[in-house]
């Protein structure tokens, strides 16, 4: 018996609440968003690169010389069909914002955007890539996100912040107007070592309620 | 005229004890941030290492013909050799050096080595399994007696009899089990280097909270001075204890680079950072305690044992029972050899275990008792006068308890253990714990330039763990000249910088106030002569305040600090700032106290816990930077949280593999896990004046045993190991039943 489901719905400025919709859930414990999230690019990746490599037209092997459209700007850039995006964009394009921590995208330091949407660069073959919009970390720096997370001193090391960044980015554009609670449900894909999640929520706060 | 030392009062600051921004947080946040992992050399090979699969074997034969063919594989930089025994899980046994991750990667895996299996052991928890596998060393203990044996008496016979005598008048007792697993440092940033060499000289970009202490190790190990060693590291992804060193690896990464002349960055994998980046002992704990019909400890006496590896140690004896220092005590410490790789130090080292072993039973003595563990607590301190305790006063861990439970809502939440009420199969509780830590400052040097311009500017060996040291440096001079922390200069980060001591046992921000006050009060003596012969008026009467150097009160004599500046003449004044560890000073002091509490709900069903809410009360003396000290506050007590509810290494007991060395596997807290975490500073005057104490480790140290205390308030039963896992909940519960 889960009790989460007969537990009223409290305010978002309930901090102490937060937890009660849906804080039991035996899978959440389990698996945590981080591993969902990460199953779901996994399986993205995995489809993209049918698409790109497979189709029945052609199969690619050895290196080959790609595009990519990087930050609004396209690079020619070599891979192999192993070479992962992180990869490409951390030794060919110098764009170290997103960070290698895991192998499969469990700890989201890797967050960048793919046509909008936040997705593991570790776990994506550079090749799949191909036609898609991807945006890092780096494109934000005049963005209102950046600000807030320093603003609310939401880094520490910092080691995690960048991939927190485009994470909580995502998740804003999707859901403007979200409560703290959904915040506090919503990012749980992207690990912190050194603890700043009270300053990430703090700083996610300030940018729905527009003063950041 | 020498320089009396001193920070300014309450009302007197402008910057300290204040809100600041980080100086590098938009750095940190944009990517803009260039840590170890992300220097890319022109031309550098990217070296991979091959781990051992088994906990304990020795190696047969290596054969890397197959590896040297990979495309793109340049160097195999052999570590170990045939006949070497390994005896922990991930070590390694050679280098691949290559022109890309993957090709190293492909490299180590074509590496062909056999292995002759030899017998392992990990199971740390079973003492038993210890002791027949021969697996135990003595670490040592001590008894205290209040009544003395007679000269006859055999001391051991006699204690025995003494703590048994105790125990059987004491009105309480507690017969406990308590213990904390071996969990991992977990670096994001895993160890590891980017290295080049410039003709004879090295330069190594080191993931490290040691800048100015490692250039002799890679010195030493490569037969060069460490004059021609330059480490750097600007930013670092996390260390909590585990980078003081170039381990073997950095010299590995020097080594292949001189071999192959070609800049080269080593990192250490996920998998490898898990296994060997270092990790934290662990302790299992058996207590017998009795009290008086107060609840007053009379008798303690425990035996404890855990590993610390392959290299035996563990849990120090020294700190047990943890704070609370009991007239009778008996305690045994155990080390056991383990098949796991050496433990490093661990934010607060032994002092967290020590707490989670040793708080609980007195939580348990209230839960006996049926009494309120706030006053079961309060009534162990003692007095200033008589002490009950060791490490900070009563009279401060009393003022900090009280503000706790205000802030926690205490005594309106309480009910006892197991008593609470039930909604569904959810019931909830509270617990307590309280800590103590040095955190005195380290020794710090520092050479502050002020330009005939205005500029302010600072160089200091010292690095950034994460404690915002660029911020505290800037606030210190900015606070000491009167301007604002944006126009200070803060150069950190270098080996070739004035030698600050390494961030380990909260020591840096002291160090670093130490040396840069110093500096910077020395500075403004003599542009205060300065000024004094230009205005005609007493230096030791002049004051920096808002961008101006004037007369103490008078606005209206005075120069603009610009101008101030301009009577240094053509070249820059320079002033070395200096501290040494352990001097007695007015600007840092040390030995801090801090409690904390827990409120948390558990579903009986599932096992599983939910943090409903933490408070951390704390003193640090005086606060430097306001939101960078919360900050480390609600870090520490996040990564307690994930250790008490989440986190443990997990190895097979058949091949003593450490089955979780992966982040998806390894669960640590995230941000839905929290619940809502205060942070307050208790800083009356009486704190305030003892000048600034270290932050880092203290709060880190008191999750643990609060939040096992609140589960135990919450289910009237000890789960008695932590990480609280639902399966361990689980049993606790059916044990009981
Ligand atoms: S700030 Fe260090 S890991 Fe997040």
């Amino acid at each position: 018996m889960t009790p989460s489901t007969n537990t009223p719905e409290r305010s978002s400025r309930d901090v102490a609440s937060r937890d009660t919709a849906g804080g039991f859930s035996r899978r959440a414990f389990l698996h945590g968003s981080g591993a969902v999230a990460a199953a779901a690019t996994l399986q993205t990746s995995a489809t993209a690169f049918a698409q790109a490599a497979g189709g029945g037209t052609s199969i690619v092997s050895g290196e080959t010389t790609i595009e990519l459209s990087v930050n609004g700007k396209t690079h020619s850039v070599k891979a192999e069909p192993r070479t992962t995006l992180l990869e490409v964009l951390r030794y060919q394009l110098d764009l170290t914002g997103a960070k290698p921590v895991c192998n499969d995208g469990s700890s989201g330091a890797a967050t960048i955007l793919v046509d909008g949407k936040p997705m593991q660069a570790n776990t994506l073959f550079a090749i799949a890539m191909v036609g898609k919009q991807i945006e890092t970390v780096e494109s934000l720096a005049k963005d209102k996100v950046p600000a807030a997370f320093t603003a609310c001193d939401a880094q520490q090391c910092g080691f995690c912040t960048p991939g927190f960044v485009v994470a909580v980015k995502a998740f804003l554009d999707k859901k403007p107007k979200a409560t703290e609670t959904e915040i506090r449900e919503g990012l749980n894909g992207n690990i912190c070592r050194c603890g700043t999640y009270v300053n990430i929520v703090q700083a996610a706060v300030k940018l729905v309620k527009g003063d950041a | 005229m020498a320089v009396e030392y001193s920070w300014p009062s309450k009302e007197k600051a402008t910057q300290i004890g204040k809100r600041h921004t980080r100086l590098d947080g938009l750095e940190k946040s944009t990517g803009a941030a260039k840590y170890t992992y992300d220097i890319n050399l022109k031309n550098q090979l990217i070296a991979r290492a091959l781990g051992c699969p088994h906990a304990h074997c020795k190696i047969k034969s290596i054969d890397t013909t197959a590896a040297q063919a990979v495309k793109g594989v340049v160097h195999i930089e052999p570590l170990r050799k045939v006949d070497d025994e390994i005896e922990w899980q991930g070590e390694m046994i050679l280098v691949v050096a290559a022109e890309s991750e993957a090709a190293a990667a492909e490299g180590c895996e074509k590496v062909k080595i056999e292995y002759e299996m030899l017998p392992s052991f990990t199971s740390e928890e079973d003492i038993a399994a210890a002791k027949a596998a021969k697996r135990t060393i003595k670490g040592g203990g001590k008894a205290v007696t209040v009544k003395e044996p007679g000269d006859d008496d055999d001391e051991d016979e006699f204690v025995t009899k003494e703590i048994e005598r105790l125990l059987k008048e004491a009105a309480y007792t507690v017969d406990g089990y308590y213990g904390i697993d071996a969990i991992t440092h977990s670096c994001l940033e895993p160890h590891g280097s980017t290295v080049e060499w410039q003709g004879n000289k090295l330069m190594v970009h080191l993931s490290t909270q040691n800048v100015s202490g490692t250039d002799e190790g890679f010195a030493k190990d490569l037969n060069i001075t460490s004059d021609d060693v330059e480490v750097h590291c600007d930013f670092i992804g996390g260390g909590f204890g585990s980078k003081f060193a170039p381990d073997y690896w950095g010299i590995a990464a020097a080594r292949i680079s001189k071999a192959t002349g070609r800049p080269v960055k080593f990192m250490l994998t996920r998998a490898q950072e898990q296994q060997l980046g270092g990790n934290r002992p662990s302790g299992y704990m058996k207590v017998k305690l009795g009290a008086n019909k107060d609840g007053i400890i009379t008798v303690w006496d425990s035996e404890h044992w855990g590993s610390a590896g392959a290299i035996p140690g563990g849990v120090s004896h020294t700190v047990v029972p943890y704070v609370f220092t009991p007239p009778n005590y008996r305690r045994l410490q155990t080390n056991l050899k383990t098949n796991t790789a050496q433990s490093r130090a661990w934010r607060a080292p032994n002092h967290p275990q020590a707490s989670a072993m040793t708080q609980t039973a007195i939580d348990d003595l209230a839960a006996k008792m049926q009494a309120n563990s706030l006053d079961v607590f309060l009534k162990n301190l003692g007095t200033d006068e008589k002490p009950l305790i060791s490490g900070a006063k009563p009279s401060v861990y009393k003022a900090e308890i009280e503000l706790a439970a205000k802030l926690m809502d205490w005594n309106a939440k309480w009910h006892p253990h197991g008593k609470g009420d039930k909604k569904g199969s959810i019931v909830e509780g509270l617990g307590m714990a309280l800590h103590t830590w040095g955190g005195g400052a380290n020794s710090s040097n520092c050479l502050l330039k002020i330009y005939p311009d205005g500029g302010v500017e600072t160089t200091c060996g010292t690095q950034d763990l994460g404690v915002g040291t660029r911020t505290v440096l800037a606030v210190v001079l900015a606070e000491t000249f009167g301007l604002t922390p944006d126009k200070i200069k803060v150069n950190i980060g270098s080996s070739r910088m004035p030698v600050s001591g390494p961030s380990g046992g909260s020591t840096t921000v002291g160090g670093i106030c130490e040396s840069h006050r110093r500096a910077g009060q020395d500075a403004f003596a003599s542009i205060a002569e300065l000024v004094g012969k230009k205005l005609g008026v007493d230096p030791t009467k002049l004051e920096a305040v808002g961008g101006r150097v004037q007369v103490i009160g008078d606005a209206s004599k005075g120069v603009s600090w610009k101008e101030a500046c301009t009577l240094i003449g053509m070249r820059p004044l320079e002033v070395n700032g200096s501290y040494k560890s352990g001097v007695d000073s007015p600007l840092s002091s040390k030995q801090v106290g801090g409690v904390q509490m827990a409120h948390v709900a558990i579903d009986r069903d599932t096992g599983i816990i939910k943090m409903r809410k933490f408070v951390a009360v704390q003193d640090i003396g005086l606060v430097v930077c306001r939101q960078q000290a919360e900050s480390q506050v609600y870090g520490a007590v996040i990564m307690g949280i994930a250790a008490a509810l989440f986190e443990q290494r997990i190895t097979d007991p058949k091949t003593g593999s450490f089955v979780n060395a992966e982040l998806s596997n390894y669960k640590l807290a995230r941000l839905g896990d929290i619940g809502e975490v205060v942070v307050e500073f208790y800083e009356p005057e009486s704190e305030r004046s003892r000048g600034v104490i270290g932050i880092g480790e203290p709060p880190a140290i008191s999750p643990i045993a609060a939040i096992s205390n609140a589960v135990c308030n919450a289910l009237g039963v000890r789960v008695p190991v932590v990480p609280l896992t639902p399966q361990r909940v689980l049993a606790a519960l059916k044990a009981k039943a």
